[in-house]
């Protein structure tokens, strides 16, 4: 019988009952249960007992508020009652319109979880890593990823029968999604990870990335819409009485059309962007490597994208909105397991949840056509295959010298997996040389152009870990796998 | 006499055996569906059939809820023109689905599942990576403590 922390649970009436009376793993149970966001792992802050879900660096979001509001609020005050009268009353009314439309969605951007996956449970892990070390029947290949030492962040391809693009992420301890990535500011995992929006003050996933395309559209028209209208107001009024005393008349005017002229060529640049990144179904991730981009080779294709743009669109914006998984308001039931790293010393990384602060700087990059790219390459052969996608590029740095001074931990060989482990050590550190592979632009990505240049994508190592017997049939196996997948 | 448990003996009595987790299939894209093999902790608890059929069933109507239809557009269309407020009166597809779900869950767990000393877990409580199904001691064959 579970005590007193039923609460707002989900109507499932099915909970663990777990013989063990205590589990040392819980939060200390007091009388009033605790909700699960108080002790959820990564760098999030929660607001108003778990409701509003935000990333810990907050200043710039105030600021992108003070701005529109300020903004607004000027141009509502100063410039509305002139254009009313002598123009029409509807533009006040439009503006009003744009500005809700604009603050409705800045807000759910911000405040929305973008699709954070939640950690395993101890459970869960603990089998998933029984299977990989049972090799029989499991094709596994590793693919080091952008794996600083001694970190051993290490990917698993788990391929069943052929086409399975799985991946196992030792340091979260879940089966990844290929889309999947893991933010450096909040080291959450999230789905379909798009980008770490400062001004929004949180990431940008599959949940809140309809929402952040409004907000930056509406944002464009509503900047446009000021700046056109302040200087006609301006205009208007010097056509009266001179251009220095309309200046003089409404002040305001002049600190608006600043704003607005700076802004509007970063939002609108961006809103072009994303509608590019939309109509071809791509994350900002995904377009800074170049995954599918046709630079690259020949069989580069999106498999994610539906062929047509209105499809791709459709889909971005009006597809299903999928729930919240990490369940920020639910109360900890006190005998159920919650996600923390097992302490029987199968963890490779061992306290990495607990200090959070490794988490930041990795950044486990996963795109599908990574993994065809990799598996493109001859299976069978027995020495590492080093594949540089990008040569290092002088990115901003300001994302890596944090990185740099945060103290990565104890090299903690993963002795659990005998078949993986030595393999993975047996993989020169010169590899993880750069350090850095930060996926995130320190800023919201502006257009191509001028991206902050990104990520030097690491190296992929594919190694075999099996008897040769098995080695032609896997070799066709994951041709045949290559193949379904590019059919997608 | 059958193995047979009720649930509420299950809650209160029992303990775990083991756990089996099945994980996601990801052969078609980023869909939410399960893998349908066996597992093989289960060989001697439940029919295979019965096995595959609840998790074909699950995949069903994952694809359901996932699905881009003319709904799901319209539902798109509207919240964007209510700067998406109107999701704070209304539920969107996916919650209706997942509803449907769990009472499908439960539906199975009562009818199948706890007879016969399984638990089915809701994978959105697992954050749609498994559907972990946990394995009751079998009593009557005195095993375990």
């Amino acid at each position: 019988m579970s005590p007193g922390g039923g609460g707002p649970m989900k109507d499932c009436g099915y909970r663990q009952i777990s013989t063990r009376s205590s589990s040392p793993m819980e939060s200390p149970h007091k009388k009033v249960p605790r909700r699960k966001w108080e002790t959820f792992p990564g760098r999030n802050r929660f607001y108003c007992n778990g409701r509003i879900m935000m990333g810990r660096q907050t200043g710039v979001f105030y600021l992108t508020l003070v701005l529109i509001v300020v903004t607004s609020g000027l141009f509502f005050a100063f410039d509305c009652p002139f254009l009313a009268t002598n123009i029409t009353p509807a533009v006040p009314v439009i503006g009003g319109v744009l500005f809700f439309f604009v603050m409705g969605t800045l807000l759910r951007t911000s405040f929305s979880d973008p699709g954070v996956l939640p950690r395993a449970t101890p459970d869960e892990a603990a089998d998933l890593e029984r299977q990989i070390g049972n090799t029989e029947g499991l094709s596994v290949h590793i693919y080091k990823l952008c794996c600083p030492p001694p970190r051993r962040r290490h990917m698993l391809r788990i391929n069943e029968n052929t086409a399975k693009v799985t991946f196992y992420c030792f340091s979260s301890e879940i089966l990844k999604e290929p889309r999947g990535v893991i933010c450096s500011k909040k080291s959450n995992f999230a789905e379909r990870f798009d980008h770490h929006c400062p001004w929004v003050g949180n990431c940008v996933g599959k949940r809140n990335y309809r929402f952040f395309y409004m907000f930056i559209l509406s944002l464009s028209f509503l900047t446009i819409f000021i700046f056109a209208f302040v200087i006609t107001h301006v205009i208007l009024r010097s056509h009266r009485s001179g251009f220095l005393n309309a200046l003089k008349d409404s002040p305001a005017s002049v600190l608006e059309v600043v704003v607005c002229f700076f802004s509007v060529w970063s939002i609108v640049g961006l809103s072009g962007f994303h509608t590019y990144l939309i109509s071809s179904n791509q994350t900002t991730n995904e377009d800074i490597k170049g995954s599918w981009s046709s630079k690259r080779g020949k069989e580069n294709y999106n498999p994610y994208s539906y062929g047509n743009i209105f499809t791709n669109c459709c889909a971005a914006l009006c597809g299903p909105l999928p729930p919240s998984l990490i369940d920020r308001r639910g109360f900890i039931q006190p005998d159920t397991p919650q996600p923390v790293p097992p302490s029987n010393g199968i963890t490779m990384y061992g306290a990495t949840q607990s200090q959070s602060h490794m988490c930041d700087q990795d950044q486990c990059i996963q795109s599908t056509k990574f993994v065809l790219q990799a598996a493109a390459t001859p299976l069978l052969q027995s020495e590492p295959i080093i594949v540089a996608d990008e040569p290092p590029l002088p990115g901003k740095t300001s994302l890596a010298s944090p990185c740099a001074a945060l103290p990565l931990g104890q090299p903690t060989p993963p002795t659990s997996m005998p078949n993986l482990s030595y393999e993975a050590d047996l993989l020169p550190a010169r590899q993880e040389q750069e350090g850095h592979h930060f996926l995130t632009p320190e800023e919201v990505p502006s257009p191509p152009g001028m991206l902050p240049a990104g990520l030097p994508l690491a190296h992929s190592h594919t190694m075999h870990l099996f008897d040769p017997a098995s080695q032609d049939s896997l070799h066709e196996d994951s041709v045949r796998g290559l193949v379904k997948l590019s059919s997608v | 006499m059958a193995e047979t448990h009720s649930l509420q003996d299950m809650r209160q009595q029992a303990a775990i055996a083991a756990k089996v987790f099945i994980q996601r299939d990801y052969t078609n894209g980023t869909l939410c569906q399960f893998q349908t093999k066996f597992p093989t902790e289960l060989e001697n608890r439940i029919d295979k059939q019965q096995f595959e059929e609840t998790v074909r069933t699950l995949n069903n109507l994952y694809a359901e809820a996932e699905k881009l239809g003319g709904q799901s557009y319209l539902e798109g269309c509207l919240a964007c023109l209510t700067a998406y407020t109107i999701f704070l009166c209304i539920e969107t597809h996916y919650e209706k689905v997942l509803k449907k779900i769990a009472k499908y869950i439960q539906e199975q767990n009562d009818k199948i599942y706890a007879p016969r000393g399984l638990l089915l877990t809701d994978p959105i409580e697992r954050g749609l990576r498994v559907v972990e199904i946990t394995i009751y001691e079998d009593r009557s064959t005195g095993a375990g403590r």
